[in-house]
Protein backbone atom coordinates (compact mmCIF):
# COMPACT_ATOMS: atom_id res chain seq x y z
CA UNK A 1 0.00 0.00 0.00
CA UNK A 2 1.90 2.99 -1.28
CA UNK A 3 -0.28 5.57 0.48
CA UNK A 4 0.70 4.19 3.89
CA UNK A 5 4.41 4.31 3.05
CA UNK A 6 4.15 7.89 1.80
CA UNK A 7 2.15 8.85 4.88
CA UNK A 8 4.72 7.51 7.32
CA UNK A 9 7.67 9.01 5.44
CA UNK A 10 6.20 12.51 5.40
CA UNK A 11 4.57 12.35 8.85
CA UNK A 12 7.90 11.36 10.39
CA UNK A 13 9.59 14.08 8.34
CA UNK A 14 7.13 16.73 9.59
CA UNK A 15 7.52 15.67 13.23
CA UNK A 16 11.31 15.38 13.06
CA UNK A 17 11.51 18.83 11.45
CA UNK A 18 9.26 20.24 14.19
CA UNK A 19 11.62 18.68 16.75
CA UNK A 20 14.46 20.45 14.95
CA UNK A 21 12.58 23.76 15.12
CA UNK A 22 12.25 23.67 18.89
CA UNK A 23 15.67 22.18 19.72
CA UNK A 24 18.02 23.86 17.25
CA UNK A 25 20.45 26.33 18.77
CA UNK A 26 20.74 28.33 15.55
CA UNK A 27 17.60 30.26 14.71
CA UNK A 28 18.32 30.22 10.97
CA UNK A 29 18.33 26.41 11.12
CA UNK A 30 15.03 26.59 13.05
CA UNK A 31 13.47 28.63 10.23
CA UNK A 32 14.67 26.13 7.60
CA UNK A 33 13.37 23.17 9.62
CA UNK A 34 10.05 25.00 9.82
CA UNK A 35 9.86 25.02 6.00
CA UNK A 36 10.49 21.26 5.97
CA UNK A 37 7.72 20.71 8.51
CA UNK A 38 5.27 22.76 6.42
CA UNK A 39 6.10 20.68 3.33
CA UNK A 40 5.44 17.44 5.24
CA UNK A 41 2.06 18.74 6.39
CA UNK A 42 1.20 19.71 2.79
CA UNK A 43 1.84 16.12 1.66
CA UNK A 44 -0.46 14.91 4.46
CA UNK A 45 -3.17 17.19 3.03
CA UNK A 46 -2.72 15.58 -0.39
CA UNK A 47 -3.15 12.15 1.20
CA UNK A 48 -6.42 13.35 2.79
CA UNK A 49 -7.89 14.48 -0.57
CA UNK A 50 -7.41 18.15 0.28
CA UNK A 51 -5.67 19.19 -2.93
CA UNK A 52 -6.58 22.86 -2.73
CA UNK A 53 -5.50 23.13 0.90
CA UNK A 54 -2.17 21.50 0.03
CA UNK A 55 -1.59 24.13 -2.66
CA UNK A 56 -2.56 26.91 -0.25
CA UNK A 57 -0.25 25.45 2.40
CA UNK A 58 2.67 25.41 -0.03
CA UNK A 59 1.99 28.93 -1.30
CA UNK A 60 1.20 30.71 1.96
CA UNK A 61 3.20 28.81 4.58
CA UNK A 62 6.29 27.57 2.80
CA UNK A 63 6.26 30.52 0.42
CA UNK A 64 5.16 33.66 2.24
CA UNK A 65 5.24 33.02 5.99
CA UNK A 66 8.66 31.37 6.03
CA UNK A 67 10.16 34.14 3.88
CA UNK A 68 8.80 36.73 6.30
CA UNK A 69 10.20 34.81 9.27
CA UNK A 70 13.63 34.56 7.61
CA UNK A 71 13.54 38.30 6.90
CA UNK A 72 12.68 39.07 10.52
CA UNK A 73 15.48 36.76 11.70
CA UNK A 74 17.98 38.52 9.46
CA UNK A 75 16.81 41.98 10.55
CA UNK A 76 17.02 41.23 14.26
CA UNK A 77 20.11 39.04 14.43
CA UNK A 78 22.85 40.23 16.74
CA UNK A 79 25.70 38.45 18.47
CA UNK A 80 26.85 34.94 17.63
CA UNK A 81 24.46 33.17 15.24
CA UNK A 82 25.22 29.70 16.61
CA UNK A 83 23.84 30.78 20.02
CA UNK A 84 20.89 32.78 18.68
CA UNK A 85 18.08 30.52 19.88
CA UNK A 86 18.62 29.65 23.55
CA UNK A 87 16.21 28.06 26.01
CA UNK A 88 15.08 30.04 29.00
CA UNK A 89 15.52 28.97 32.63
CA UNK A 90 12.23 27.09 32.87
CA UNK A 91 12.53 24.88 29.79
CA UNK A 92 12.30 21.75 31.95
CA UNK A 93 8.86 22.72 33.18
CA UNK A 94 7.83 23.48 29.61
CA UNK A 95 8.99 20.05 28.47
CA UNK A 96 7.14 18.40 31.35
CA UNK A 97 3.86 20.23 30.64
CA UNK A 98 4.07 19.58 26.89
CA UNK A 99 4.80 15.89 27.49
CA UNK A 100 1.88 15.55 29.91
CA UNK A 101 -0.47 17.25 27.44
CA UNK A 102 0.72 14.84 24.77
CA UNK A 103 0.13 11.84 27.05
CA UNK A 104 -3.41 13.00 27.80
CA UNK A 105 -4.20 13.62 24.14
CA UNK A 106 -2.71 10.27 23.10
CA UNK A 107 -4.73 8.42 25.75
CA UNK A 108 -7.93 10.10 24.59
CA UNK A 109 -7.20 9.35 20.93
CA UNK A 110 -6.22 5.71 21.47
CA UNK A 111 -8.92 4.75 23.98
CA UNK A 112 -11.92 6.49 22.43
CA UNK A 113 -13.85 3.82 20.56
CA UNK A 114 -16.71 6.05 19.48
CA UNK A 115 -15.30 8.01 16.56
CA UNK A 116 -18.14 6.92 14.21
CA UNK A 117 -15.73 6.51 11.35
CA UNK A 118 -17.41 5.96 8.00
CA UNK A 119 -17.05 2.49 6.54
CA UNK A 120 -15.68 3.96 3.34
CA UNK A 121 -14.34 7.51 3.51
CA UNK A 122 -15.59 9.67 0.67
CA UNK A 123 -13.06 10.36 -2.04
CA UNK A 124 -14.59 13.23 -4.02
CA UNK A 125 -14.23 16.92 -3.26
CA UNK A 126 -11.30 18.93 -2.08
CA UNK A 127 -10.66 20.74 -5.34
CA UNK A 128 -10.76 24.51 -5.71
CA UNK A 129 -14.11 24.27 -7.50
CA UNK A 130 -15.84 22.36 -4.69
CA UNK A 131 -14.40 24.67 -2.08
CA UNK A 132 -15.37 27.83 -3.97
CA UNK A 133 -19.07 26.88 -3.87
CA UNK A 134 -18.90 26.79 -0.09
CA UNK A 135 -16.76 29.89 0.26
CA UNK A 136 -18.79 32.10 -2.06
CA UNK A 137 -22.29 30.90 -1.11
CA UNK A 138 -22.70 29.49 2.37
CA UNK A 139 -19.67 31.04 4.04
CA UNK A 140 -19.75 34.33 2.15
CA UNK A 141 -19.90 36.64 5.19
CA UNK A 142 -16.90 35.01 6.97
CA UNK A 143 -15.07 35.04 3.63
CA UNK A 144 -15.55 38.80 3.27
CA UNK A 145 -14.64 39.29 6.92
CA UNK A 146 -11.40 37.41 6.27
CA UNK A 147 -10.69 39.74 3.36
CA UNK A 148 -11.21 42.77 5.63
CA UNK A 149 -9.00 41.14 8.28
CA UNK A 150 -6.17 40.67 5.79
CA UNK A 151 -6.44 44.29 4.60
CA UNK A 152 -6.43 45.63 8.15
CA UNK A 153 -3.49 43.38 9.08
CA UNK A 154 -1.56 44.62 6.04
CA UNK A 155 -2.14 48.27 6.92
CA UNK A 156 -1.45 47.62 10.60
CA UNK A 157 1.81 45.81 9.88
CA UNK A 158 3.03 48.64 7.66
CA UNK A 159 2.11 51.28 10.23
CA UNK A 160 3.70 49.30 13.08
CA UNK A 161 6.95 48.68 11.24
CA UNK A 162 7.30 52.06 9.53
CA UNK A 163 5.68 54.42 11.99
CA UNK A 164 3.17 57.20 11.33
CA UNK A 165 4.25 60.71 10.47
CA UNK A 166 2.98 63.16 13.07
CA UNK A 167 0.38 65.53 11.61
CA UNK A 168 1.10 69.20 12.06
CA UNK B 1 -2.22 -3.05 19.60
CA UNK B 2 -1.26 -5.19 16.65
CA UNK B 3 0.48 -3.81 13.64
CA UNK B 4 -2.37 -4.21 11.19
CA UNK B 5 -4.26 -1.54 13.14
CA UNK B 6 -1.44 0.84 12.32
CA UNK B 7 -2.65 1.59 8.81
CA UNK B 8 -3.48 5.20 8.15
CA UNK B 9 -6.74 5.97 9.87
CA UNK B 10 -8.24 8.83 11.80
CA UNK B 11 -6.34 8.15 15.02
CA UNK B 12 -2.98 8.08 13.22
CA UNK B 13 -3.60 11.53 11.79
CA UNK B 14 -4.77 12.76 15.18
CA UNK B 15 -1.59 11.42 16.80
CA UNK B 16 0.55 13.27 14.25
CA UNK B 17 -1.42 16.44 15.01
CA UNK B 18 -1.00 15.91 18.76
CA UNK B 19 2.77 15.45 18.39
CA UNK B 20 3.14 18.63 16.32
CA UNK B 21 0.95 20.54 18.78
CA UNK B 22 2.98 19.43 21.80
CA UNK B 23 6.29 20.28 20.12
CA UNK B 24 4.90 23.75 19.42
CA UNK B 25 3.70 24.01 23.02
CA UNK B 26 7.18 23.12 24.27
CA UNK B 27 8.67 25.79 21.98
CA UNK B 28 6.31 28.45 23.32
CA UNK B 29 7.22 27.56 26.91
CA UNK B 30 10.95 27.04 26.49
CA UNK B 31 12.27 29.45 23.89
CA UNK B 32 13.79 32.81 24.68
CA UNK B 33 13.78 34.39 21.22
CA UNK B 34 10.39 35.82 20.29
CA UNK B 35 10.74 34.78 16.63
CA UNK B 36 11.22 31.17 17.77
CA UNK B 37 8.00 31.53 19.78
CA UNK B 38 6.16 32.78 16.68
CA UNK B 39 7.49 29.76 14.75
CA UNK B 40 6.19 27.43 17.48
CA UNK B 41 2.76 29.08 17.24
CA UNK B 42 2.78 28.33 13.51
CA UNK B 43 3.51 24.67 14.30
CA UNK B 44 0.51 24.54 16.66
CA UNK B 45 -1.79 26.11 14.04
CA UNK B 46 -0.62 23.50 11.53
CA UNK B 47 -1.49 20.72 13.96
CA UNK B 48 -4.99 22.15 14.36
CA UNK B 49 -5.39 22.25 10.58
CA UNK B 50 -4.40 18.58 10.30
CA UNK B 51 -7.11 17.74 12.82
CA UNK B 52 -9.77 19.73 10.94
CA UNK B 53 -8.99 18.06 7.62
CA UNK B 54 -8.71 14.57 9.16
CA UNK B 55 -12.08 14.82 10.91
CA UNK B 56 -13.63 16.12 7.71
CA UNK B 57 -12.13 13.25 5.73
CA UNK B 58 -13.02 10.38 8.01
CA UNK B 59 -16.22 11.09 9.90
CA UNK B 60 -18.27 13.43 7.71
CA UNK B 61 -21.36 11.60 6.59
CA UNK B 62 -22.05 12.51 3.00
CA UNK B 63 -25.55 11.10 3.04
CA UNK B 64 -26.78 13.37 5.81
CA UNK B 65 -25.74 16.72 4.40
CA UNK B 66 -24.12 16.90 1.02
CA UNK B 67 -23.97 20.68 0.86
CA UNK B 68 -21.60 21.17 3.77
CA UNK B 69 -19.26 18.37 2.78
CA UNK B 70 -16.06 20.41 2.91
CA UNK B 71 -16.71 22.49 6.04
CA UNK B 72 -13.51 21.23 7.66
CA UNK B 73 -11.51 22.46 4.69
CA UNK B 74 -13.16 25.88 4.97
CA UNK B 75 -12.29 26.04 8.69
CA UNK B 76 -8.68 25.13 7.93
CA UNK B 77 -8.59 27.82 5.24
CA UNK B 78 -9.77 30.47 7.71
CA UNK B 79 -7.14 29.30 10.20
CA UNK B 80 -4.50 29.80 7.50
CA UNK B 81 -5.81 33.32 6.79
CA UNK B 82 -5.74 34.27 10.47
CA UNK B 83 -2.25 32.78 10.83
CA UNK B 84 -0.97 34.87 7.94
CA UNK B 85 -2.42 38.04 9.46
CA UNK B 86 -1.02 37.08 12.88
CA UNK B 87 2.50 36.49 11.59
CA UNK B 88 2.48 39.78 9.65
CA UNK B 89 1.45 41.86 12.66
CA UNK B 90 3.63 39.83 15.04
CA UNK B 91 6.78 40.29 12.99
CA UNK B 92 6.05 44.00 12.57
CA UNK B 93 5.83 44.24 16.37
CA UNK B 94 9.09 42.30 16.75
CA UNK B 95 10.91 44.66 14.38
CA UNK B 96 9.50 47.74 16.13
CA UNK B 97 10.52 46.44 19.56
CA UNK B 98 13.96 45.52 18.23
CA UNK B 99 14.36 49.03 16.85
CA UNK B 100 13.55 50.58 20.22
CA UNK B 101 15.26 48.10 22.56
CA UNK B 102 17.86 46.20 20.47
CA UNK B 103 16.65 42.85 21.79
CA UNK B 104 14.39 39.93 20.82
CA UNK B 105 14.63 38.22 24.18
CA UNK B 106 11.21 37.84 25.81
CA UNK B 107 12.75 37.93 29.29
CA UNK B 108 13.64 41.58 28.66
CA UNK B 109 10.16 42.54 27.42
CA UNK B 110 9.19 43.64 30.92
CA UNK B 111 8.97 47.39 30.87
CA UNK B 112 5.19 47.33 31.36
CA UNK B 113 5.83 45.63 34.71
CA UNK B 114 6.05 47.79 37.84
Amino acid sequence: MIGTVVFFIFAIMAIAAAWGVVTSKNIVHSALYLVLSFIGVAVLYVLMNADYLAAVQLLIYTGAVSIMIVFAVMLTLRGEVSESNPENRHWGWGALVAFLVFVVMGLVILTNGDWRILAAPWTSGGSAEDLSYLLLQRFMIPFEAAAILLTVALAGAVILAKGVKESK
Amino acid sequence: MNLSNLSVGLSTYLLVGAMLFCLGLYGVFAKRNIIAILMSIELMLNAVNINFVAFNRFIWNQKIDVHYLLTGHVAALFVIVVAAAEVAVGLALVITIYRNRQTTNVDEFNWLKW
